[in-house]
This record gives structure tokens, sequence and C-alpha cells, in this order.
């Protein structure tokens, strides 16, 4: 029976899916498997934005934490998505607070190491930024449906 | 004749002046019609004038059609009175009981709005009210000898001359003595004609009708472009800003329009809430409220209105109802107090729109 | 003849009045007197309150065996205030059914995903309960967006969807509190993790105009065909009968040639503003 590598759960993942071998072996060099209880903090707002994960399996909530109001939930993110992208530009902080909801297990990818693979080879770093475009649209374009509030009744005009 | 039809316990309904405009309305007799007198119309603009003749019918069409008397401004639909755990609907009352009415005077567009709403109102799932109003009317139209410069019926193929529609059709000719051709649509017109005294027509008397017809459609200048039922393919073209600052979506062409169809359906109550009745009346799709749906209206600004009224009566209605549903009366140019003209915004959009395809 | 005037509405008498969430109110409704013809999933009545008014409202329940038409309501306005404020055992007036239903053949031997944004669940209901009643061999995806845990409409009936196992359900939100342990975003959102056949899939999108735009374009890039794409639209409505012009949409009335539409005659109507 062999061992699930790294880059065996990389190669799994929508987010590496079209990734030429080569990149994924680089990659797979700057990742750990990593797990979290259900409830347990998978990262805090302000801390060091050092790595970002791919889930494999359950899910956390993105949350904002507001005095008097505790923490709203603004998104969660599956199996299939990618949780972090304050790693990608200074100051390397994590804007949001994340919690596993549920057990999740996950693949840490360390910041610096991705960031220092990216900088050796530019085409690599290419492909890496097209897929953060990607889901960073995808989730630009829900947080604004999200925003505007479709379910709600909306001011009621005057009924003539 | 209107004697013979009154006697058969018709109202007469026809043109004759009040208020500075030749309207359509009961009338007794021959004397109410407004001898003497035609008109002169353009864009927002409609004033009466004096002729210098007996003519009864030397005028084009004043702001009324045969709409309004088949299709009334307001009608209670039912009443119902409270019960103790909801209501009760009354019977239909004897209100619906009007007497049949003999519509004098009017002209091949009016006619062909009638067949318009023969399709909007009487199609697939008829209104009751107006199939029986059909049925008891009774219509004598009139050929135009003089048509507005607002007219375009001969775009529309709709006039000057009346060809079918009606029971007993006029043609007024005036010299050498003052006299009336008469053609016969219907049985039932055939049947009110056997009791009037009549002659068979001259063959000059025949001539002059047909010179008649000739000299009307000479008569016309305007025209719509038959590209009018392209306008769909139109709806982003700067011209409908345009007209949109010129509009004042007063509601006043969907008023006067013979064909338009649009209702609203009204809840009342008294004040004790003992009794409520639902009445329905015309509505325009140029009132805010006409496309309101939880929290706004979809057309909320005068632009989508307008155009909504434009390219439904000229483009979509063909698709709806297998014909336009612009008869090329030019009441809507008279009657707009901004005289905006729409064989005009017509001809703007689709000449951009011709060449942008052809391009 | 005043009894045949379709624009006389029938009585029904409220046997029970349920809170669904917030200022939605579910009615169920019997007869009182004659009932009206059965509504197919997906058509519509127009419900009378007493001397206050008539407005269109999807039926969310079909009356079947027992005999009950059931009405989800909103309280926006005077008469869907008064119409959810009916108390047991009074009377509101029905007229109906009108309109085009969801093409249920459309949906034989094809697997469906069923999107609903809001109150869209309602006129959605009728049909959830048939397909899910219904013979399996096919995928049955039902995926719900609400504004938030407590806005879920019908949320009993889902969960037991979800039990269930065979039927793919879930429920996402604008916003929660960590209380809540499901999604949070937009249901466009969880279509990506819907597994079904996408050439043989059949769409039926309910709930505001944008979310349902949206919802189809989704579907259109996972390779649903937009002729396969159902959508459910609402206009202002006096009549119910392709009368009043108040629901016109381009060439279509909304009340006699939808509510329900396929989404390729849709989609260019739509994409007209104010049209």
């Amino acid at each position: 029976m062999s061992t699930t590598t790294i880059r065996d759960l990389l190669a799994d993942h929508r987010f590496f899916a079209g990734l030429p071998a080569a990149d994924l072996d680089l990659i797979a060099g700057c990742g750990v498997n990593v797990a979290f209880r259900a409830g347990a903090m998978v990262a805090r707002e302000g801390d060091p934005a050092d790595r970002f994960f791919v889930v494999r399996e359950g899910h956390g909530a993105i949350e904002v934490h507001a005095p008097g109001r505790g923490a709203l939930v603004v998104a969660t993110a599956g199996p299939g998505d990618v949780i972090g992208w304050s790693w990608l530009f200074p100051p390397h902080q994590w804007r949001f607070d994340v919690r596993a909801v549920t057990d999740v297990r996950a693949v840490a990818l360390d910041g610096a190491c991705l960031r220092g693979k990216a900088d050796e080879d530019p085409a690599l770093g290419y492909r890496l930024m097209e897929r953060f475009a990607r889901i960073l649209v995808s989730r630009l374009e829900s947080t604004r449906l999200q925003l505007a509030d479709l379910y709600g009744t909306g001011e009621a005009a005057g009924v003539p | 004749m209107l004697r013979h039809l009154a006697a058969r316990g018709y109202q007469l309904i026809g043109p004759t002046v009040r208020d500075g405009a030749i309207v359509h309305a009961p009338i007794d007799g021959i004397e109410d019609l407004p001898a003497g007198w035609g008109d002169v119309q353009s864009a927002g603009s409609y004033r009466l004038r004096r002729r210098g003749d007996g003519a009864l019918f030397g005028h084009a069409v004043g702001p009324e059609s045969a709409r309004r008397f088949l299709t009334p401004p307001t009608r209670t639909l039912w009443s119902a009175i409270r019960t103790p755990d909801g209501f009760e609907v009354e019977v239909e009352v004897a209100a619906q009981q009007q007497p049949p009415v003999a519509l004098i005077g009017l002209r091949p567009c009016d006619l062909a709005a009638i067949a318009v709403q023969d399709r909007t109102l009487a199609g697939p799932r008829p209104d009751p009210a107006y199939v029986e109003a059909r049925r008891r009317s009774f219509v004598v139209a009139v050929s135009c000898s003089d048509p507005a410069s607002t007219c375009f019926c001969t775009s529309t193929g709709t006039g000057p001359t009346v060809v079918g529609g009606h029971d007993l059709a006029l043609a007024e000719l005036l010299h050498p003595r003052h006299r009336f051709l008469v053609d016969v649509g219907t049985d039932a017109g055939a049947d009110v004609l056997e009791a009037i005294p009549h002659s068979s027509p001259s063959s000059e008397d025949l001539e002059a009708v047909a010179a008649a017809g000739d000299a009307a459609v000479a008569a016309i200048r305007r025209r719509l472009d038959p590209r009018a039922r392209e306008l769909t393919a139109a709806m982003e073209h700067p011209r409908w800003d345009d007209v949109a600052a010129r509009c004042l979506s007063c509601g006043s062409c969907t008023l006067v329009c013979p064909t338009c169809f649009c209702t609203s359906v009204v809840d009342t109550t008294d004040l004790a809430g003992a009794r409520a009745a639902r009445v329905q009346r015309w509505e325009s799709c140029f009132a805010l409220d006409h496309s309101f749906v939880h929290g706004g209206s979809v057309r909320v600004d005068v632009r989508s209105r307008y155009r909504q009224w434009l390219t439904h009566k000229l483009a979509t209605w063909w698709e709806q109802f297998g014909i336009s549903g612009c008869v090329g009366c030019g009441r809507c140019i008279a009657w707009c107090p901004a005289g905006i003209d729409l064989t005009a915004e017509v001809a703007a959009i689709v000449q951009d729109h011709q060449q942008e395809v052809d391009a | 003849m005043c009894r045949d005037d379709p624009m006389v509405p029938v009585p029904y008498r409220v046997a029970a009045r349920r809170p669904e969430t917030g200022d939605v109110v579910t009615l169920d409704l019997v007869p009182a007197a004659a009932p009206i013809p059965d509504p197919e999933p997906g058509q519509f009545t127009m419900l009378y309150a007493f001397g206050v008014g008539e407005v269109p409202i999807s039926v969310s329940g079909l009356p079947g065996d027992e005999g009950v038409l059931r009405h989800t309501i909103r309280a926006v306005g005077a008469t869907t205030a008064a119409l959810s404020g009916t108390e047991v055992g009074h009377h509101v007036g029905v007229r109906g059914p009108f309109g085009r239903g969801w093409d249920l053949d459309a949906t034989d031997g094809a697997d469906v995903v069923v999107v609903a944004g809001g109150l869209g669940l309602a006129p959605l209901r009728p049909v959830v309960r048939h397909l899910a009643a219904g013979p399996t061999g096919r995928e049955l995806a039902v995926l719900v967006g609400a504004r938030s845990p407590d806005a879920v409409a019908f949320a009993g009936e889902l969960a037991g969807l979800d039990r269930r196992g065979d039927v793919q359900s879930a429920v996402i939100v604008d916003a929660a509190s960590p209380a809540w342990t499901g999604p949070v975003g937009v249901v466009t959102d969880l279509l990506a993790h819907v597994q079904v056949d996408v050439a043989r899939a059949v769409a039926l999108v309910c709930g505001p105009e944008p979310m349902m735009r949206f919802a189809a374009r989704a579907l259109e890039a996972m390779g649903v065909g937009p002729e396969r794409i159902q959508v459910s639209l609402e206009r202002s409505m006096h009549c119910g009968l392709g009368r009043c012009g108040h629901c016109l949409l381009g060439p279509r009335f909304v009340c006699r040639d939808g509510p329900v539409f396929r989404w390729s005659d849709a989609a260019p109507l739509l994409g007209v503003r104010g049209r």
C-alpha cells in the first residue's frame, strides 16, 4: 500500500487542476498536511499570514468580529476551496478570523516558500496568480450578491 | 336614418361639437351633428374651423373613438357584502343592461381599431362584456373626405375609405346637392336601409365618390415607416433618451388611442367595511405604478415607459395579435401636449438602425 | 353568469395559519364553496382580501388528497399584510389557477437541479415534493439560498430532504452567526459541488430576478443548455387572464405565457433594462 504524498493530495485538488507535473513537484515541497478540530481557530485577524490552506475535507468559516454583535460569518470554504490570500502581498497579515466549523483536513502551503519559487520561475508564478485571480473574482461576485441583500424586502415604495 | 335607428331602440352616439372639439357623444338626431365644421390638426394642436358649407362629416377624427363605448372607462365588475366569517359576492346588478348603441360617423381607422380590439379583447380568452357590447352595437361608418395633417392611415392600410367592418358606410357628397352614398356591410345594415327612402346611385355619383377618395389619399402626407415593426431591434437607440426628455409621461396618447386596452382593477370598500366592490378602469402604461412589483416599478423612468408604449403598439403587438396596434388615426400626435409625433420618432430610429445593419 | 366570471373570487376558508419566518406566513386554504380547478406546480392564484385588494401568489402546496390549497405569503404591502393576517376560520377570495407552471415533462429521465432563493422556494415546493416522491434513478439537487438561518422557509421540510440521503440538498445563507454550521455565501456557490449529468440535466430556478440571472449563467457555464433551464418570473398583475396589460414583458404576458419561462426565451427579454 503506497502512502499518499502531498503531491498526490495537491494533484487531486481542483485549485491545481491543469498545472504541469513539474509545478506540482515544486509546490508540494512547500506543503504539509494539517488538521483542525471542529471549533478550532485556524487563523486570527492580525496574525502573520505566512501560509494558506487548500481544504480537503470539512469546511471553515471566514468571520469578522464586532463587539456587541459577536462573530459574523461572511463566507465559508469547503472541500476544493482555498482559504487565505493575505500571504500574497505585504503586510502578510490575516484580515479575517478563520474557524473550523467541522473537523478540517487541509494542506497548508508556506507562503514564503511559494513566493520564493515563483520568483525563481515566473512562469510558475503566473500560473499560480491566474488561479488565485479566478478565486478572487468568484469570491467578489458572490460577495457583491450577498451585499445586494436580494432576499431583503428593500424599501417599500409608496403603493398608490 | 337616425330617427329610424332611435325608433328601433338604439342609443345614438355620434360626432358633435363640445368644448372646442368634435367628440363622440349621445345625440338626439341630425341636428346635433357638426354641420359645417371642420378641423385643423397638427402635432400638439387641434382646433375647429368653419367650413362655409353644410357638410356633416367634413372633419377628421376627434379625441375619442368607439373605444369608450365598447370598453367603458370605468366598470364595476361586482360587489360583495361582508359576512361573519367572509364575504358574499352579489348577483350581477342590472347595471350591465345598457341600451344597444348605434355608433354614427366612425371612420375607417376607427373600424380598423375595432378589428384590433376584436383580437385583443375577444381572442382566446374573450372579455364577455366586450363581446356583448360588440354584439349590441350598430355601426354607421363614414369615409373621410377631409383628412387632417396628423392622419397616416394610408401607411397602415386602414383608410381613408371604408372597406369593411360596418353595418352601413356613408360617403358624403355636397355637389350638386347634399347626399350620401351608402354601402351595405351586413344583413343588419340592409335591414335598416330597407326602411329608409333611398335610390340607386348614378354613375356620376360613383365617380364623384371615387374622386373624393383619391383626393383624400393624396391629402395624406404623413408616413409611418413600415420598418416600425422592427423597433424592438433598437431598444438602446439614443433617440429614446431624446424623446424621453420631451415626453411628460402624461398618458394622453394612451387615452385617445383607439386600440389601447390596459386596465387596472381596483378593490374598494365603503367606510364601514361592510360592502366591497371591484372596479375595472382604463389604465395607461405611462403610469409610474403600472409595472409596480414589490418594492418598485420595473419601468421607473420615462424613457422605458415611452419605449414600452411605442414598441408594444408598433412591434410586439404583431407578435401577440398578428396585426399592428396602430391604425394611423394620428390622435396621439394631435393630443400630445409636447407635440411628439411617433412617425418622426420611428423614422429617426429605423433610419440609423438600417444604416448600422447595411454597413 | 356571475359564478362563471373569471374576475369573481371564490371563497376559501383559512384552515390553518403557520408563520414560516419573520414576515412570511403559510395559509392552508380549503374551499368554502366549489373549489377552483387543481393547480399545477408553478401556477399561481389571485388571492383577495375583502375590501383591501388582490395579489398574485404562487401555490406552495397542491390540494392533492387532503384538499388543502397552500399559499406562502410575505407581508410587503396592505393586501399581503391583510392576507397573511387572516385568522383561522375566516375567508379569503381565490381566482385561478393561472399561468404556465414548471414543465415537468422536461424532467423525465433527467437529473434535476432546483435553485431557490428566498421566497422563490414557495413556487418550487410543489415540484420538489413531486420529484422527491417520484422514481429514483436520477439525481435531484435542491439548493436553497436565504438571507439568514432564521429566514429559511420550510426549514423543517428541507431538513427532512437532507436526512433522506438520496437527495443532494443544501441551504446557504448571506450571513450568519457561528451557531450556523452550514455554508455562507450565495446560492450559486453551491453549484460547484452539485453532482449531476449536465448533458441531460434540467434546472428549475426561482428567486429574486438578479439571483435567477446569476444562477442561470452559472448553470450555463456548467454546461446546462439555456433551453433546459426554467425560471419563474414575477410582474404586476391585475387580472391573470392576459387582458389588463400590467404583466407585459416584451411580447409575453407573464400571467399567461409564464410565469415559468425557458431561460433561452427569458434571457433576451430580461437583458433589456426597464423592459
